[in-house]
């Protein structure tokens, strides 16, 4: 996808003004906080189940490089092979030669954010191979056209009629007078078309939610079932993961699924959890005969052993977005980068550059409610915060601001200085005010007043107020 | 310099180490050739009664549906029962599974079984799960001629027979009889957990069952 990230602000004010998504909105705003509560709620270990899961994956990061040598060799023990990829390009390329190697015409996609992020659907259909998303969000947007909004609910932005108005302008060969008023019949309509695609594709790529060590599996998590049909029935099943997926034993994974579907969609545990290791044994009846694993860093290497190192522990479920102000706000495609919400404000900048996407550790309010509910306990703030120290050094800042602070740093740090300043500042402030007690509108601060009125000091500074004595007990 | 040399290089420089550590490499070791449990919730430490119990209740809670019968014996009839009543043909496909094979069949004269994996055009499977896990409701499903992969997945109905005694209270003591079966290290191609039957609600937040995967998931507690 393009990265728009430098237009934050801009791609805000239009989602904002966007009638059609603020209703899809209305969705996350309410329907994801309670299940996840709810769920938590449930499960009395789930505060200890959270320290357990840090644990888990600071000491896999830690010792990534012996566990990755460790699951590699599964993995060729049960047959299958290993890919290493630097970059992006570098995992498109493999991936392409491994399509090609069967002639592969079409290639069926279970949900993965590595294949979008490193563009592999754009790619793959340049070079003559129909990808074919089978989640039904992931779908959705394909027919649209666009990137998902949401990592674990592509298609959050797009409301009911406008899904019925895309099967239509899309899937032509069924009766134009058919029923899709209901979301069944909708789903029915993608099930069966996708059934078609399932059983006619050459190869079959999804993501993974771990890689473990101790078996050299790879396991994926769906409600859907369609990763599963994208994984048993090609020729050739091709797995793309991060590296740090990699946790150390089938043990250690329960530990985290525990807490992946309830932080998610509130689920005990998602439908379909799948644990797959090599391709198909001589005596079995059904499963790929090929088995290859991609596994890709892009930048991630460069966030291990740095103060970044604690946002490799993210096992994508998603809450931090859901209980995300900005993001109720603006949706996931104002943030113009691959991964929406707090995650995506200190992913983003790893993976595509700061240069191009240091709006989005700004764009939080600091309110700390992603870090409460993030099962792996990061701490999302404190990161972008690191990211905003960065931008700062690197000279990113709009001189606007730059100067801004300087001005203001120049009084903070002569407190005679500044406490005169405020003191005539409020005064000034007062008389404009002429007793009303609040201003329609104010100079400087248009982007306030235009939504509400800003009250005017009524009186002497807190810092006057304090010296003189008055209000002390 | 291959992709695998220059993403190890890279990991190793990050985290200023050379990889022959002893230290290092003995915890990896110790973790992966004994593999530990962590914390595990209380919910499902109960007894055999008490397991059966809340497997049921969880797996119905997702929508599965669940019916007890005493003994093996009574699986044809229960299978060829469920059928009919849901209007169903009788006709189920299913794997080689000894335990299967050895069910009395002829009490269902007219249900016809065929074997093997399925091709997509079947409407109902029947599989023998490997293991059931209390504390969320879950079938553990073992891939190989036994009990095709195919057969939990692309089926309209899919009914699982399930012994009381195979219900465990967590994944973990699942992995550790799986650990014992299969050796240290080795898995089965795929081990499927399956929570309740297919859904989705990428349109508008709405839980729909019945996405890609079977829109009925019925389960048999044996004994």
């Amino acid at each position: 996808m393009e990265i728009t990230a430098d237009r934050f602000k801009e791609n805000a004010r239009h989602a904002l003004a966007d009638p059609q998504l603020q209703r899809a909105l209305n969705h996350v705003r309410h329907n994801f906080i309670d299940k996840r509560a709810k769920a938590a709620g449930a499960l009395p270990e789930f505060e200890e189940l959270r320290k357990q899961a840090r644990a888990i994956k600071d000491h896999a990061l830690d010792h990534l490089d012996l566990y990755l040598e460790a699951y590699e060799a599964r993995v060729t023990e049960a047959g299958g092979h290993v890919h290493y990829a630097e970059t992006g390009e570098d995992a498109r390329k493999i991936i392409l030669d491994i399509c090609r190697s069967v002639g592969a015409k079409t290639a069926t996609k279970g949900k993965s954010m590595i294949s979008e992020e490193i563009g592999l659907n754009d790619f793959l259909a340049e070079n003559g191979i129909e990808p074919v998303e089978t989640d039904l969000g992931e779908y959705i947007i394909q027919l649209r056209g666009e990137a998902p909004s949401h990592i674990i609910a592509p298609a959050v932005h797009v409301n009911q009629d406008q899904v019925e108005a895309d099967f239509r302008r899309v899937h032509t060969h069924l009766d134009p007078n058919r029923d899709l008023s209901e979301p069944t019949s909708l789903l029915a309509e993608a099930r069966a078309i996708l059934r078609d695609r399932f059983l006619a594709a050459d190869v079959g790529i999804t993501g993974a939610n771990f890689l473990i060590a101790e078996t050299g599996s790879s396991i994926i998590v769906t409600n859907e079932g369609n990763g599963d049909l994208t994984q048993i029935l090609p020729r050739i099943h091709i797995v793309i993961a991060s590296l740090e997926k990699i946790v150390p034993t089938l043990m250690d994974a329960s530990t985290i699924l525990r807490l992946l579907a309830r932080s998610a969609t509130g689920q005990e545990m998602s439908v379909y959890t799948t644990v797959s290791t090599g391709p198909r044994r001589p005596e079995d009846p059904d499963g790929p005969a090929e088995y290859h694993v991609v596994i890709l860093d892009n930048g991630r290497t460069a966030m291990l052993g740095t103060e970044y190192q604690e946002m490799l522990r993210c096992i994508r479920c998603g809450a931090c977005m859901n209980h995300c102000p900005v993001y109720h706000a603006v949706g996931g495609h104002a943030y113009g980068a691959v991964y929406p919400g707090p995650m995506g404000a200190v992913l983003d900048p790893a993976i595509f550059g700061l240069e191009k996407t240091y709006e989005l550790p700004n764009a939080s309010t600091f309110c700390g409610r992603c870090e409460s509910v993030c099962p792996m306990m990061i701490p999302l703030p404190k990161l972008m915060r690191h990211w905003r120290d960065k931008e700062f050094e690197r000279g990113l800042t709009p001189s606007t601001q730059r100067y801004g602070i300087r001005f203001w740093a120049f009084f903070a740090r002569r407190p005679w200085l500044y406490h005169l300043a405020t003191r005539i500042a409020m005064r000034v402030l007062g008389l404009y005010a002429r007793g009303r007690g609040r201003f329609t509108s104010l100079p400087l601060a248009e982007g306030w007043t235009r939504h509400r009125d800003m009250p005017a000091p009524t009186g002497p500074t807190f810092m006057a107020l304090y010296k003189s004595g008055k209000g002390r007990s | 310099m291959s992709g695998r040399d220059a993403v190890l290089g890279k990991v190793r420089r990050a985290l200023g180490v050379s990889g022959a550590e002893t230290a290092r490499t003995g915890a990896v070791a110790a973790r992966l050739d004994e593999p530990k449990a962590n914390l595990i919730p209380a919910r499902g430490q109960l007894d055999r009664k008490g397991r059966v119990a809340l497997f049921a209740q969880m797996a119905e809670r997702v929508s599965a549906t669940v019916e007890r019968l005493a003994s093996p014996d009574d699986v044809p009839e229960a299978v060829g029962r469920h059928l009919r009543a849901h209007n169903l043909p009788m006709r189920v496909r299913n794997g080689a599974d000894l335990v299967l094979a050895s069910l009395p069949w002829e009490r269902e004269p007219h249900l016809e079984r065929l074997e093997g994996a399925s091709d997509g055009r079947d409407a109902v499977s029947f599989s023998r799960a490997f293991a059931g896990v209390a504390e969320s409701g879950t079938l553990m499903l073992l891939s190989g001629e036994d009990n095709p992969t195919t057969l939990n997945f692309l089926p309209d109905t899919h009914i699982v027979m399930l012994g009381a005694e195979d219900i465990a209270g967590d994944y973990e003591t699942v992995w550790k009889r799986i650990r014992e079966t299969y050796g240290p290290g080795k898995l089965p191609r795929t081990v499927n957990l399956i929570t309740g039957p297919s859904r989705s609600a990428d349109i508008e937040q709405t839980l729909i069952l019945g996405a890609h995967g079977p829109r009925a998931l019925h389960i048999l507690v044996v004994g």
